[in-house]
């Protein structure tokens, strides 16, 4: 039995493991947001306009339920790094010359607060100084508001509006290519023609307010100055990745210890039952002696109750070490300042309960039969198992079978629960195998999609303020630049009936060669002179179909108000954007031939040179290099997808290797006179090996395409429960995955079958004949 | 005459035991099961191996049947040194050599009667149909029956068909009716006798019953690992005029 409940601790420490990691860095990073949020003033309310005058801030303070407001100067801005020529984004965002914000508070990692009165200091956040190796007193370039300017860094920080650094529109976070900056407010205002003026707004909220009632009055007041929308914490870009991440923690710690702990539960349970029944001898010389029912029960709940605890206490050491690692993970992406690494007491209670509780639940049948077993029944052996002949022989195919295969048939057929449970076992370790394999496919098939078929140029180029499509001459005029096509990027909220949802409208030439719009089935479709086509998850966010009108509002110039039909659906799995057509677009704002930046193909021998163009070209806010923009999605993913490939890897082998060896060891028990008797009778080791490990083999191999089916369906749940607005998953995987998670259970499987099979080669095959079954 | 037909079956010497010595030791204890046992054996012969329990009979038997080693001291098959012979050799010669009978007839019990006899004819080289063996044996009519619906007897006559199956040169059978009653006993003696006098089997039975060792050609009685006497029935017994 020590072999055995080795093994099934081993499963059950996997559960614990996996229970104890998610929950526990679901909880570390909540306390350290909490904590950081409330101690650095985290807004609860955010907006952007054009320009307002500062004493717009009075009226704001006056809605009720807003308790403290602060405005800010916040711009996009062009680096340029010595020595690294990749264009590089910043956002910089005003610090008031009192020298602290009021909220957003800055954690000052090193250095010092900006002077306010000086135009040329930066605190630049820690993620981006960390990428470029900046200490206080390096100095970059930026042109701010079309002048070139040295900036000095002063101090690195952190801020809880910027705990998740991603561009707008990128799809992962890129400390290098993307930055935030702050400066002095008098400083910035000076720069951008905003004295006395500000463009961007925070707040809090006093308690017991209605939010919704709050944001409908700020965006009363500030619709005049070019409101783009206020939005709550729940829409904050860094504060939404957060969210998603906590929900996608929170159903890894519901999937994987559920199928872990369940069996680990069914494991015991047959472990169980075969002790029981190898003991009957020895339970019915203990009633015999005067034992109750209820102390041979205990006897039996004590043996379980002791197994799981040694795999809870295994659990939970490795949940607190993988938790801390993965904690530590997210704290590349995610800038806290610290990380507040904490294994409640009540997680490792909850998961030691719900261990104890599923095994007794697991095994409470057999040791209830154990308990109630008659004295002198139990004194008698077992009776002899009844065999019958199997579907496959009645079906007449009995013929092609040898004898060894025919036993290992009807042993499988003789106890099919059992045999289904353990193919069930061994397909989920080949299901969570896929999981582990799934998000890497998916990720590459996104790239692919995303960057291969549907966004084909090299660079994207965007201006301050719309302009001439006469552009794109000036473009096509840059050495090296081998193709140019415009496009419109414009603010707007889409409303239907009472839904509404803030994203841009693109409109694109409808001759273009660079961005291709998918249909669902992903095949390219041409885009319709008029109406508006969006995005498919868009649509039901929007609950429209095509067909539908659509209002569509406008938050730019003069903010036009129209109704666009809805004339196509497309796939895009990053951001939810509607498309038009770039004419169709100008005539609905009104306005000429207006432009919002440009789609370049270049020959890659010029980048550099045209990086320097683009960074000089004071119309241009920014420059975004398809081919970076990858890379740095990979390295940053690299890390995280490695630990749950790891991490799966290990479980899976677990529980392949925990499910293999415990049928092993039970069929070992129940079968070696048998197989030592065909020792005897002239079987050699590798015969009986086969009889033996045969019916393991084919369980093993009934379970992988189980496994590929259950793997595809739990992949499909979890892309499905991690779909939001930002990203959606698609669900694919490739014949890789398949092929490993079938690896890694064969492999277990085997080493599993191997150990045991060791055993065979020292079967007594004497006693074996001198003893009665 | 006498001469003559001694001679005979000296060319004809299946076994020969010689200065067999086996030694177990137990924890510290050395238990000494054979102590020099010289032996021959003969083809054709009904051997009965007579013995209280712990007289080291059922060691014989198994080093005869290449189940064990012997601590010193030869045993030859057709001229073949058993005690030297390896793992891989043994499992050959109890392979296509020997066939066995156990007390507890150790059936496969998911094949039914048929199959279990087809288990060994399978791999054996010039068996005969497992249907025949069966027959031999009387039990023709159970064939698809399985062990667990078979009595105590019949599985035992399974047993004994499935040791014959494969056209074996020597059967070894260890207390085969130490499990059945005496009606019963009598049914598989029976069966036991007709194999060797039909097939010419050389045929060994462990046994403790002394009743039993009236259908012998030859009785080993031993004691204490050693041989202390060897009788030789002038008539012998048929079985179902054995009591007991």
């Amino acid at each position: 039995m020590r072999g055995q409940a080795f093994a099934i601790a081993l499963v059950i420490v996997s559960g614990v493991s996996t229970f104890v990691t998610f929950i526990s860095t679901m909880n570390s990073l909540n306390l350290t947001k909490n904590k950081f949020y409330w101690d650095y003033g985290f807004a609860e309310v955010f907006a952007s306009l054009k320009r307002a005058p500062e004493n717009l801030k009075y009226r704001i303070s006056e809605i009720p339920g807003v308790d403290q407001v602060e405005t800010r100067v916040v711009a996009d801005v062009k680096l340029d790094i010595k020595g690294f020529p990749e264009p590089v984004t910043a956002k910089l965002v005003s610090v008031p010359d009192t020298g602290k914000p009021l909220l957003n508070r800055l954690y000052i990692r090193k250095g010092r607060q900006v002077d306010p009165w000086k135009d040329n200091e930066v605190v630049v956040s820690e993620g981006f100084a960390e990428a470029h190796g900046f200490s206080p007193g390096d100095k970059f370039g930026a042109v701010i508001n079309g002048r070139w300017k040295t900036l000095v860094i002063v101090g690195i920080a952190l801020s809880p509006e910027f705990v998740l650094q991603v561009r707008p529109g990128a799809i992962s976070v890129d400390f290098k290519r993307y930055g935030i900056l702050w400066m002095g407010r008098t400083a910035l205002a000076t720069a951008y023609n905003m004295k006395g003026a500000f463009n961007d707004l925070v707040l809090t909220l006093s308690s017991d307010t209605k939010l919704n009632d709050v944001l409908v009055q700020l965006d009363n007041l500030i619709d005049q100055y070019g409101g783009l929308g206020s939005y709550s914490r729940k829409d904050q870009i860094s504060n939404r990745y957060l969210t998603e991440e906590f929900r996608q923690l929170e159903r890894s710690a519901e999937i994987f210890p559920t199928i872990f702990i369940g069996v680990a539960a069914f494991l015991l349970n047959v472990a169980i039952s075969r002790t029981v029944s190898t003991q009957r001898e020895q339970i019915a010389a203990l009633k015999a002696f005067g034992y109750s029912n209820m102390d041979i029960g205990i006897h039996y709940v004590k043996l379980v109750i002791l197994i799981v605890l040694i795999g809870v206490a295994g659990g939970l050491a490795l949940g607190a070490w993988l938790g801390s690692g993965l904690g530590r993970i997210y704290m590349e992406f995610y800038r806290f300042p610290y990380l507040i690494y904490e294994l409640q007491p009540s997680v490792a209670i909850a998961a030691a309960l719900i261990s104890i509780l599923s095994a007794l639940l697991g095994t409470l049948h057999s040791v209830r039969k154990a308990a109630m077993l008659p004295p002198a029944e139990a004194m008698r052996p077992e009776p002899p198992a009844h065999y019958r002949k199997t579907v496959i022989e009645r079906l007449g195919l009995g013929r092609m079978l040898s004898q060894p295969t025919r036993i290992i048939i009807r042993n499988i057929e003789r106890k099919p629960v059992n045999a289904l449970l353990s193919v069930t076992g061994i397909s989920l370790a080949c299901a969570i195998m896929i999981t582990g394999g799934f998000f890497k496919d998916a990720v590459d098939f996104l790239v692919d999609v995303q960057f291969k078929l549907s966004q084909r140029e090299d660079m994207t180029v965007t201006f301050i303020e719309p302009t001439s499509r006469k552009v794109v001459y000036e473009m096509k005029g840059l050495r090296g630049v081998e193709h140019a096509e415009v496009f419109r990027s414009v603010p707007v909220r889409l409303r239907f009936e009472h839904r509404s949802y803030r994203t841009s409208v693109q409109g694109i030439e409808p001759s273009n060669r660079l961005h291709f719009l998918l249909d669902t089935k992903l095949k390219p479709i041409d885009l319709p002179p008029s109406g508006i086509v969006l995005t498919d998850y868009l649509s039901g966010i929007l609950g429209v179909t095509p067909g539908d009108m659509l209002t569509v509002e406008v938050l730019e110039g003069s903010r036009p108000v129209r109704q666009v039909p809805v004339v196509g659906l497309v796939k895009q799995y990053i951001g939810l954007t509607g498309y038009m057509d770039l004419s169709a677009l100008n005539r609905l704002m009104r306005e000429g031939n207006a432009v919002s930046g440009v789609y370049l193909t270049t020959d890659s021998l010029y980048q550099h040179e045209i990086y320097k163009s683009l960074v000089e070209m004071p119309r241009v806010a920014g420059t975004v290099v398809r081919k970076d923009e990858i890379r740095s999605f990979y390295e940053t993913q690299a890390e995280a997808l490695l630990f749950f490939t790891l991490v799966a890897t290990i479980l899976a082998g677990t529980i392949a290797f925990g499910v293999v060896y415990n049928s092993a060891r039970i069929a070992l028990s129940e079968r070696s006179r048998e197989l030592a008797s065909l020792r005897v009778l002239g079987y050699t080791r590798a015969e009986i090996s086969y009889i033996f490990l045969g019916e393991l083999g084919l369980l093993t191999f009934a379970a992988i395409p189980l496994g590929f089916l259950i793997g595809r369906a739990l992949c499909a749940y979890i892309a499905r429960a991690l779909e939001s607005d930002l990203f959606r998953i698609p669900v694919v995987i490739e014949p890789g995955t398949y092929s490993l998670a079938a690896a890694v259970v064969l492999v277990s499987a085997c080493l599993s079958g191997l150990i045991v099979r060791h055993k065979l080669d020292h079967l007594d095959l004497v006693a074996v004949l001198k003893t009665k079954e | 005459m006498a001469q003559k037909e001694q001679s005979a079956i000296a060319e004809d010497v299946v076994f020969k035991v010689s200065k067999l010595t086996k030694v177990y030791e137990i924890g510290e204890v050395k238990v000494h099961a054979l102590r020099g046992i010289d032996l021959e054996l003969y083809s054709g012969e009904l051997i009965v191996l007579l013995g209280p329990s712990g007289s080291g009979k059922s060691t014989l038997l198994n080093i005869l049947g290449g189940l064990d080693t012997a601590t010193d001291g030869y045993v030859t098959y057709r001229g073949k040194d058993l005690t030297m012979a390896t793992e891989q050799e043994l499992t050959e010669y109890r392979r296509f050599h020997v066939g066995f009978v156990f007390q507890f007839y150790n059936l496969i019990p998911s094949l039914t009667a048929l199959e279990n006899v087809a288990i060994v004819t399978e791999i054996a080289i010039k068996p005969m149909r497992p249907e025949d063996a069966l027959t031999i044996v009387g039990l023709s009519d159970r064939l698809g029956h399985f062990p667990a619906q078979l009595s105590g007897g019949e599985q035992q006559r399974v047993a004994i068909a499935r040791a014959i199956a494969k056209n074996p040169e020597v059967l070894l059978c260890d207390e085969p009716t130490g499990s059945l009653d005496s009606a019963t006993g009598v049914v598989v003696l029976e069966a036991l006798e007709r194999v060797n006098r039909e097939l010419g089997t050389a045929t060994v039975i462990i046994t403790h019953n002394v009743d039993i060792a009236g259908m012998a050609d030859r009785v080993v009685h031993l004691s204490n690992g050693l041989i202390s006497e060897i009788t030789r029935n002038v008539v012998k017994k048929p079985p179902r005029e054995l009591h007991w």
